[in-house]
């Protein structure tokens, strides 16, 4: 604490985690061109919970407040996107980057106030948000499409990138295909900016003051500045969603913003396990292929399709219960001690 | 003026329910410094009981009570199962586990009882009184509403105000160790509050209900309201919680009626980060710094 | 109040705090009708071995029995049932509850205990300590240091003890309502035999009421012996008493 390095990020691991992203690109051109447009739509929209649960586990893991708002502030993102892209006029790219913006700005305010809750408070004061802000779009009906919302027209690849692609593939470039890979790329550039920004002075600092918020403020941190960078920064990766889920989905609407999508983000940071965008994937990829799965086996075992589809909540549910109760570390958690019970068995530790 | 006349009434017998809840709320709050969102959840569940019996042809008041036993039943176990593990504990989560105990409630009820709306019956009429020439917002169930409300404050009063088990709950609340030390077997007490808190929750689900429509999400806007009445009454205190409650009922009914409906979940969280900031242990308290 | 006999021995207790050994091994007996000492300084292990006793921390080997009855590992509402009265360490009182309230506490467990009348017996402490007679239905946190420490003495009493293990109750006292309390203690044990297990860093005074004594340090008994013998040992009370 007392020595800070002066550079904000050490040079060897922004490399190392370049080529990790790098990886992780082929990895996402292989995926999506080996998958049906099915999987493809469906890596689309697990694109978008994992940049928004990149950014929460990044407020919740390593700064320790909790947000039940990122609904909410997705909703921002998609809205935004939804009013540029009509009209034609705007590339989709920069729509996304206003909409990263507003939701920063969003975010400043928010951060501001949550800056001095904890805990409880936090909890109940976003929890209003997620629950209060849908019915602005009922209000603001003429602009915002009231409870219809407003349908998006989801970007056309552009011909450089649907040549460059048949180059590199010799397949076709199918829409949802093109929309996973708007998602994935900005999954992967966020993560490369959340895993720097992670490994810097700030995310040093972020976990001392979760850790201690009395020593870090004796430490001179200026904590209530910490925790508003920490909540816009979440608050972007938020927006990022929301612009990536309107294009996806090609609707923005209140319904798609309820409570649920808030505590169902907050069901993928805690299974992950919190403050660790690995466990926030992991958590994502359970959002996507969990519902499909325990809806047929609730259809094989006599629900009805409605009944079904209510499966995948109640999992969410008991499953962030359990975890809780029984592996408060999430999934990397558990896999951290494994692979640390390994190390010592092995004797070199 | 008649339609100001009408605010108020409406806001008032709103404001009652909200008063139970957040009564509710600051009951396991001043136990186990635990915030339960799980309990308009809770409240929809047993709320959804009454209706089933009642559907299949018992009274109005047999429902009734099943809902508030079913509360009982359903604090207690909610205590005793999943939150005893994490009281006391880090408090991200607490928080995280009534979270899941929420999604995962509403999700059961809609696969038991259907997601659809359903009307929920009321065992008075819901037509306003008239005085002289105006019918008010005033009608035979809002007097139900707010006798039962009242009723059961001032049984909570009697209970820990006069009773050896009501102190023994309130020292567990204050001191668990102390309480300990003198002989309270404290885990009973935090089971019966929490059970305690359920039913109280469970009469404002069935008065929220009472002649409405209800659907697996019908409290989610009651527990943000009952939420912000605790705050804005300081969170510790009974009294306090029971102005909250009227105070949100009452602004929230003027906001609804001037400005549109659907704001006064965001007029609610206004409140709530203006009174968090301004004063947060709430409109009553003389002492301004706590950590909140 | 009724006639006691309650003898309080504790063998082997050990107790840790993770890797920090706080008890190690204590071994210490109590007998009815007797002050016992237990001193030694800041950080000895005395609040751990009161805190351990009456089930607050659990130890991790030793016993602890009250007139031959197995107390060890029991939950603490367990031990202040069977008997064991610990007036914790500066914070007994519950402020938010009346001065009567907390008294009402203690006698609803002596009731539970001997099945005696409560209420009355708080006209008892009453008379003792009229400060809180006055004071009745005020919030106790309106009490001052020595009021409180009035307070919960009075309510330990009216839970009807075998044992009494009192925490430091001179801390932050003035000297003379000290010599007070120590008068009223040691009054109590003549006239009913209590058992009291009394903590101190304030040795000298400790040891002027005390019939015997126990020295701990990190967490071992270093020495055992009457009261006056203590006293008298001068690199004893070099070492470890600090007067
Ligand atoms: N809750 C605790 N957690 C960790 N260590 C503790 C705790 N309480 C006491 N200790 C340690 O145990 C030792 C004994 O403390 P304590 O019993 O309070 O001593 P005393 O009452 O004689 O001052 C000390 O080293 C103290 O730091
Ligand atoms: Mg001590």
């Amino acid at each position: 604490m007392r020595t800070l390095p002066r550079r904000f990020v050490p040079r060897s691991l922004l490399l190392r985690n370049l080529l990790g992203v790098l990886a992780g690109l082929v990895v996402v051109v292989l995926v999506l061109e080996t998958t049906s447009p099915f999987r493809n739509s469906q890596l689309a929209t697990m694109s978008y919970y994992a940049i928004a649960a990149a950014g929460l586990t990044v407020l919740t893991g390593l700064n320790g407040q909790i947000s039940l708002g990122h609904g909410a502030l997705m909703a921002v993102g998609a809205y935004t996107t939804a009013l540029l892209l009509e009209g034609d006029a705007v590339p989709f790219s920069l729509a996304m980057l206003v909409a990263a913006a507003v939701t920063a700005l969003v975010g400043i305010l928010v951060g501001a106030a949550a800056s001095r809750l904890h805990g409880p408070y936090l909890a109940g004061a976003t929890l209003a948000l997620a629950v209060g802000v849908p019915g602005l779009a009922i209000y603001f009906d003429g602009l915002l499409g009231g409870e219809q919302g407003l349908s998006v027209r989801s970007p056309r690849p552009p011909d450089w990138f649907a040549d460059a692609h048949y180059f590199v593939t010799a397949g076709d470039l199918s829409s949802a295909k093109y929309l996973a890979y708007i998602g994935w790329l900005t999954l992967l550039l966020v993560i490369l900016l959340l895993a720097n920004l992670m490994a810097s002075r700030f995310g040093r600092v972020w976990r001392a003051v979760r850790d201690d918020e009395v020593a870090a403020e004796l430490a001179g941190l200026r904590l209530g500045r910490l925790r508003v960078l920490a909540f816009v920064v979440s608050a972007a990766c938020a927006g990022l969603a929301g612009a990536v889920l309107a294009m996806v989905v090609r609707l923005a609407a209140p319904s798609g913003f309820t409570i649920v999508l808030s505590l169902s983000l907050l069901t993928a940071v805690v299974v992950g396990g919190l403050g660790s965008i690995a466990g926030a994937l992991l958590g994502s990829a359970l959002l996507v292929f969990l519902p499909p799965a325990v809806t047929n086996l609730g259809t094989g075992a006599g629900l009805t399709g409605v009944q079904a589809a209510q499966l995948a909540p109640l999992v969410y549910g008991v499953v962030l219960v359990v975890v809780m109760l029984l592996a408060p570390g999430g999934a990397m958690g558990l896999l951290r001690r494994f692979w640390r019970r390994g190390i010592n068995q092995g004797g070199s530790r | 003026m008649q339609q100001f006349v009408n605010f108020t009434l409406g806001g008032l017998s709103q404001g009652a329910i909200y008063a139970a809840f957040a009564l509710a709320l600051v009951l396991i709050w001043r136990a186990t410094r635990i915030i339960n969102f799980a309990q308009g959840a809770m409240a929809m569940f047993t709320t959804y009981l009454a209706l089933t019996l009642i559907e299949s042809g018992l009274s109005y008041w047999a429902g009734f009570a099943a809902a508030l036993a079913g509360g009982l039943v359903l604090g207690a176990l909610v205590e005793r199962v999943v939150m005893r593990p994490v009281e006391g504990g880090p408090e991200l989560n607490a928080v995280i586990v009534t979270l899941g105990l929420f999604v995962a409630f509403q999700a059961l009820a809609a696969i038991l009882f259907g997601a659809t709306f359903q009307s929920f019956p009321a065992p008075f009429g819901l037509r306003g009184f008239t005085v002289g020439e105006m019918t008010i917002a005033f009608t035979p169930f809002s007097v139900f509403v707010i006798a039962s409300v009242v009723v059961v404050m001032l049984a909570l009063t009697a209970l820990f105000r006069f009773t050896d088990l009501g102190l023994r709950m309130r020292a567990s609340a204050f001191s668990q160790e102390v309480s300990r030390l003198l002989g309270v077997r404290v885990g009973r007490m935090l089971t019966l509050g929490w059970a305690l808190a359920a039913v109280v929750g469970s009469l404002a689900g069935l008065l929220i209900a009472g002649g409405n429509l209800v659907h697996p999400a019908y409290m989610d806007a009651v527990i943000v309201y009952g939420f912000v009445a605790a705050v804005l009454g300081g969170l510790e205190s009974p009294g306090g919680a029971v102005a909250g409650g009227l105070i949100i009922g009452l602004a929230l009914s003027y906001v609804s009626g001037y400005l549109g409906s659907e704001l006064v979940t965001l007029a609610a969280l206004a409140i709530l980060v203006a009174v968090l900031l301004v004063r947060p242990r709430g409109l009553f308290s003389r002492v301004a710094a706590r950590r909140v | 109040m009724t006639e006691r006999s309650g003898a309080l021995e504790i063998r082997g207790l050990s107790a840790r705090y993770g890797p920090v050994t706080a008890l190690d091994a204590v071994d210490i007996h109590a007998n009815p009708g007797r002050i016992t000492a237990v001193l030694g300084a800041n950080g000895a292990g005395k609040t751990t071995l009161l805190r351990t006793i009456s089930g607050l921390v659990r130890g991790s080997d030793g016993s602890v029995l009250l007139g031959g009855r197995d107390l060890t590992g029991a939950p603490a509402e367990t031990i202040a049932r069977a008997g064991i009265a610990h007036v914790p360490e500066g914070r007994g009182v519950i402020t938010e509850l009346t001065v009567e309230e907390n008294l009402r506490l203690g006698a609803l467990l002596g009731t539970a205990r001997r099945g005696s009348a409560g209420r009355g017996r708080l006209d008892e402490v009453y008379d003792m300590f009229p400060a809180l007679g006055d004071r009745r239905r005020r919030e106790a946190h309106s009490l001052s240091g020595g009021e409180r420490q009035m307070l919960v003495i009075g309510r330990a009493l009216l839970s009807e003890p075998e044992v009494l293990l009192l925490d430091e109750p001179s801390l932050g006292l003035a000297p003379r309502v000290v010599a007070q309390l120590f008068a009223l203690i040691r009054d109590l044990v003549d006239s009913e035999g209590l058992t009291v297990l009394l903590v101190e860093q304030n040795a000298r005074s400790a040891l002027s009421i005390a019939d015997t004594g126990f020295v701990l340090n990190l967490g071992r008994v270093v020495a055992a012996a009457g009261a006056a013998e203590l006293a008298a040992d001068d690199d004893l009370r070099h070492a470890y008493l600090g007067f």
